[in-house]
């Protein structure tokens, strides 16, 4: 089913469990947060690891999905599943827009045009006055679910959010694991030979992109929801850099890699918040050391250890 | 007073003389990005960092060892040089065989690293460093006061992108470093040195980018954040002018410079878009860039 | 084997983010303050660590002294509201923190108040400009301590238009504090009957070069140039109107800069420059002994007026703690903090003071006159003293804040 192998179900299953069990243990907002995370850095890893496409702006599509669902959430009133869906839908408008400016060039161009046209949207969100610039938008109400479930308590706006993420990895698992899915692995082997084949590898592309940056937005609106608060940082270039860096550390191109960069790097930026200027350094350095010695991440050097694709 | 689009034309003439001061950083950065990016098939996020790098160096050369600005223009791309080659050579060459995006990951982590160590050391205020004596006071060139340290600076930069335009283009260690860019096992057949060529050429796109970071010092407050400021923007400027052509980035990077200089005078608050909108234009009409060698 | 190991390796992974779900509760309560500042970012210096070092400073000198146990975090904002709120929300949930100091960056204040509202605990906002603390976002959890932009505009604005300034022109950073900034200065310079001939409004942050609107400034004819921005940008901004010869036509206004700005421009640029600060190392012995404190734990960085706040306001808390018991203070933020404007301040930074209704502590305000090389005899001897602004003229009016949980 979803297209798991054996070892991949049953890591599915264990961290559905982890998921299930963790809050009672650990502070659920933290969770929270480690979630919405993962959601994003999955959702940039079907880029990444599937069509081989380094987007260095994805920081766009998940900020923008963020002001989006708590524009609408504080001054529309609307459900929360509505006010999350604007978020992706936000995030799929963009992405088509900047996809299809971006998507002509592939490789290294590809990243320094995305991380340009990204620029661009964070300017334009620090002058448009919806945004509310440097103050962002704040005390956004987490509303109800449904009409009837109220988000406001911490646990129970928890599950939504555990929902919202397994719904996603399972959305994304589904996608490459499709026909679709095929034809992307298949340009990103060896494009030349997938248009010689008669696909049009540029409208591939650009829909995965599409795709990705929906999953972005619903990301970023999941988190303006959590927290009650969409800022500029949202949308500033070192939160794409963030993005790279927790899908580089857990593992490029596995399933599971980037959920486990997203808890690692959450936890580190939890506990050096303290350290202060001593985070960039760090997260600098595990990405040189991920880049020169550690290339498979982490769960893809578990996954090598085992002979397992993971 | 002659009056332009409404515009006193005073005012219109001194913003373009700073659009071209601008543009003097845009092309040396984007020049050196090229130079790198041309032999090393690496684009260096971390140039950035090195610029400031550049702009800390002549400062610590000032207050530590009190060597001041003139011999700095020499000593700090020397010193930040000699740093790129121990880069390349540790961490930098391993790269080659892997997949250009690695690069680009690396040497962004580089930044990183750099910028946060920079910033722990001396923090975010910016540091003080003085304009040289002999180039302290202005100009009064009728349609406006001009610094004469900015003037300096348009010049030292032309000369700067010039010469090195003419070693690449017109020189046989240029014509020698081209070739290697399109073909190395051919070159090295020839008994030139190659991995050499490549770490000194690193090197020399690094100190490129220090000289710049000088020149920055008296202008800008020496401070950690002066790198990132402009990477972005310079990247565009990359992309704009196309990744190939070296004169592209020298004529891209100061045309870049007085477009942006002139938004400042009509509509200011726009003026940090107007190089990505030009980009997008760019893109969607000439995707390789205006000098880029096709794809 | 390969699940065992999986989850060994997955639970050993999680370790680091375990932490216990209950608040801390100690045998006899501990006092938790915790300050969220920018320890890396351009408010280092002007906040940051010299900030904790000052709080420390009250806790060593009253806490074990008077029976009272007391903790002391500390952590960087980043400049980042979303990162503010999600620490604060952590510190208040999960580490039994009673108390959130400093916060600089009025975006990020103004993210945080609603928090520490919900939670019902303490907020002395030592760092932040906006007035909006105490005027549309006031709230009874909450006290300004040293400063506001309504001061700042007063102070500095007010002086320059008496000694003549009576055209402006702003370069203000382009969001809430910039603009807050401007418009109250506005409000001041035309109310002393001048006016406003134009302004610039620069991206922020990200702007370095303010070379184009420094030109733009000069040629409007304005006499004063008022500079509604801080930190670098403040630094930037004069290093750059100075190499324009734009100080030799125009006066500038720096209306929000510290001590701190001034040593990283160097004298011979900021001579001249009239700023305000309500406090100084050098004003009084008082200000000269707690000087004495700080200055072997931050020796680069000599304390202002921020610095001072923190202290004072810990100093404060801790005394009103003190008369309320340690587990009473912990209850209730609302009621200690009316338990702190009830009580008088008097501590050697500011001397006796005040904290009004709507949460604004009440201190004078200095407009100082950064000295030229020559008039300065010592390290950091920079500000000499132009005019005093007594305390209760200092803040704006509380008829016309508006402040929404004042009765009237």
């Amino acid at each position: 089913m979803f297209g798991f192998s054996r070892s991949q179900s049953i890591a599915f299953v264990l961290m559905v469990v982890l998921i299930v069990v963790s809050p009672f243990v650990l502070y659920p907002v933290f969770l929270m947060r480690v979630l919405c995370t993962a959601l994003f850095a999955s959702a940039f890893n079907l880029m990444l690891g599937y069509v081989g496409l380094l987007s260095f702006g994805h920081a766009a599509f998940f900020g923008m999905g963020s002001y989006v669902t708590a524009w609408t959430m504080k001054f529309w009133h609307v459900d929360a599943s509505i006010a999350i869906i604007f978020g992706g839908a936000t995030g799929a408008a963009f992405g088509l827009v900047l996809g299809y400016l971006a998507i002509r060039r592939s490789g290294i161009y590809f990243a320094m045009i995305t991380l340009a046209l990204a620029q661009m949207v964070y300017f334009f969100c620090l002058e448009a006055p919806f945004t509310g610039g440097e103050d962002g938008i704040q005390q956004v109400p987490r509303g109800y679910l449904f009409g009837f479930i109220d988000l406001s308590n911490d646990m129970t706006m928890y599950w939504v959010v555990a929902a919202v993420f397994v719904g996603g990895f399972l959305m994304i698992h589904r996608i490459i694991h499709s026909p679709f899915g095929q034809v992307l692995k298949g340009i990103r082997e060896n494009e030349p030979r997938a248009t010689s084949l008669g696909y049009r590898t540029d409208d591939y592309k650009l829909i995965a992109f599409v795709l990705s940056c929906m999953l972005s937005g619903v990301a970023g609106g999941t988190k303006a929801l959590v927290f009650g608060i969409a800022t500029l940082t949202d949308v500033h270039y070192s939160t794409s850099g963030e993005v790279v860096l927790t899908t580089l550390l857990g593992g490029l191109g596995t399933v599971f890699g980037p959920a486990m960069g997203a808890l690692v790097v959450t936890s580190m930026e939890n506990y050096l918040a303290q350290a202060g200027a001593w985070v960039t350094v760090i997260q600098g350095a595990i990405f040189m050391l991920c880049v020169l010695a550690f290339r498979r991440g982490i769960i893809g050097e578990i996954g090598a250890f085992f002979r397992l694709a993971l | 007073m002659i009056m332009i689009f409404g515009i006193p034309g005073p005012l219109l003439f001194g913003q373009l003389l700073l659009g071209l001061i601008n543009g003097a950083f845009y092309a040396m950065l984007s020049l050196g990005l090229a130079v790198i990016f041309g032999m090393l098939n690496i684009i260096n996020f971390a140039h950035g960092a090195l610029f400031m790098m550049g702009a800390f160096a002549a400062w610590m050369l000032l207050n530590y060892v009190g060597i001041g600005y003139f011999p700095a223009l020499i000593l700090a791309p020397l010193i930040v040089g000699i740093f790129g080659v121990i880069l390349e050579k540790t961490i930098i060459s391993r790269l080659y065989k892997l997949d250009h995006l690695y690069g680009l990951l690396l040497t962004f982590g580089l930044s990183l690293v750099i910028e946060g160590l920079f910033r722990n050391a001396y923090g975010s205020s910016g540091l003080p460093y003085r304009i040289p004596d002999v180039l302290q006071g202005a100009t009064d060139l009728g349609f406006m006061f001009m610094p004469n340290y900015r003037g300096w600076v348009v010049l030292a930069a032309l000369v700067v992108c010039l010469s090195t335009w003419a070693i690449i283009e017109k020189t046989s260690l240029g014509a020698t470093l081209r070739a290697a860019t399109e073909n190395a096992p051919l070159v090295a057949a020839f008994g030139v040195n190659v991995p050499r060529m490549v770490t000194l050429t690193y090197g020399a796109g690094v100190a490129l980018a220090a000289f710049a970071g000088v020149l920055a010092a008296p202008i800008y407050s020496v401070n950690p954040n002066m790198g990132s400021n402009f990477i972005n923007t310079v990247f565009a400027v990359v992309v704009i002018g196309g990744m190939g052509s070296i004169m592209g980035s020298i004529v891209t990077g100061f045309g870049l410079g007085v477009v942006e200089g002139l938004t400042k005078v009509f509509y200011p608050q726009a003026s940090a878009t107007v190089v990505f909108v030009v980009m997008v234009i760019v893109l969607l009409a000439r995707p390789r860039g205006l000098f880029g060698k096709a794809a | 084997m390969t699940i065992s190991r999986r989850s060994m390796l997955t639970a050993a992974a999680m370790l680091p983010a375990l932490a216990p779900l209950r608040p801390a509760r100690a045998q006899s309560p501990v006092i938790k303050i915790g300050v969220l500042n920018d320890l890396s970012g351009p408010y280092m210096n002007t906040g940051g660590p010299t900030s904790v070092i000052c709080v420390k400073q009250a806790v060593e000198e009253f806490a074990s002294a008077n029976g009272l146990t007391v903790e002391v975090l500390s952590a960087d904002h980043q400049n980042k509201p979303d990162l503010a709120v999600s620490i604060t929300r952590q510190w208040f949930d999960r580490d039994g923190v009673d108390v959130l100091m400093d916060v600089p960056t009025s975006s990020v204040a103004l993210a945080v108040q609603s928090v520490v509202k919900e939670k019902n605990k303490i907020f002395l906002a030592v760092g932040p400009a906006t007035v909006a603390l105490t005027t549309s976002q006031c709230s009874p959890n909450m006290i300004t301590w040293v400063y506001d932009t309504y001061m700042l505009a007063k102070s500095t604005g007010g002086a320059m238009v008496k000694a003549g300034g009576d055209s402006w022109y702003f370069l203000t950073a382009d969001y809430a504090f910039g603009k807050q900034l401007q418009s109250d200065t506005t409000g001041f310079v035309k109310a002393a009957g001048g006016k406003v001939l134009g302004s610039a409004a620069y991206p922020f942050p990200g702007t370095t070069d303010f070379s184009s609107f420094l030109v733009q400034a000069q040629s409007s004819g304005a006499k004063v140039l008022g500079l509604a921005n801080a930190g670098g940008d403040t630094v930037n901004s004069i290093k750059q109107a100075n190499e324009f010869g734009v100080n030799k036509s125009m006066k500038i206004a720096a209306l929000l800069m510290f001590i701190n700005d001034v040593h990283a421009l160097g004298l011979d640029v900021a001579k001249g420059l009239v700023l305000t600060e309500s406090f100084y190392w050098d004003l009084n012995d008082g200000t000269r002994s707690f000087t004495n404190k700080i200055r072997p734990k931050s020796p680069n960085n000599w304390p202002n007026m921020i610095h001072a706040g923190c202290y004072s306001a810990t100093l404060h808390y801790l005394k009103v703690a003190h008369a309320m018991g340690a587990a009473e203070a912990k209850k209730s933020g609302v009621d200690t903090v009316n338990r702190m404007k009830q009580m008088p301040v008097e501590d050697e930074c500011f001397g006796k003071t005040t904290i009004r209704e709507d949460g604004r502590h009440l201190v004078p305000a200095y407009l100082f006159q950064v000295k030229t090389p020559a008039e300065s005899k010592g390290p950091w001897d920079y500000y000499k003293l132009q005019v005093t602004t007594p305390a209760d003229e200092a803040a704006l009016p509380l008829a016309e804040g508006h402040c929404a949980f004042i009765k009237a």
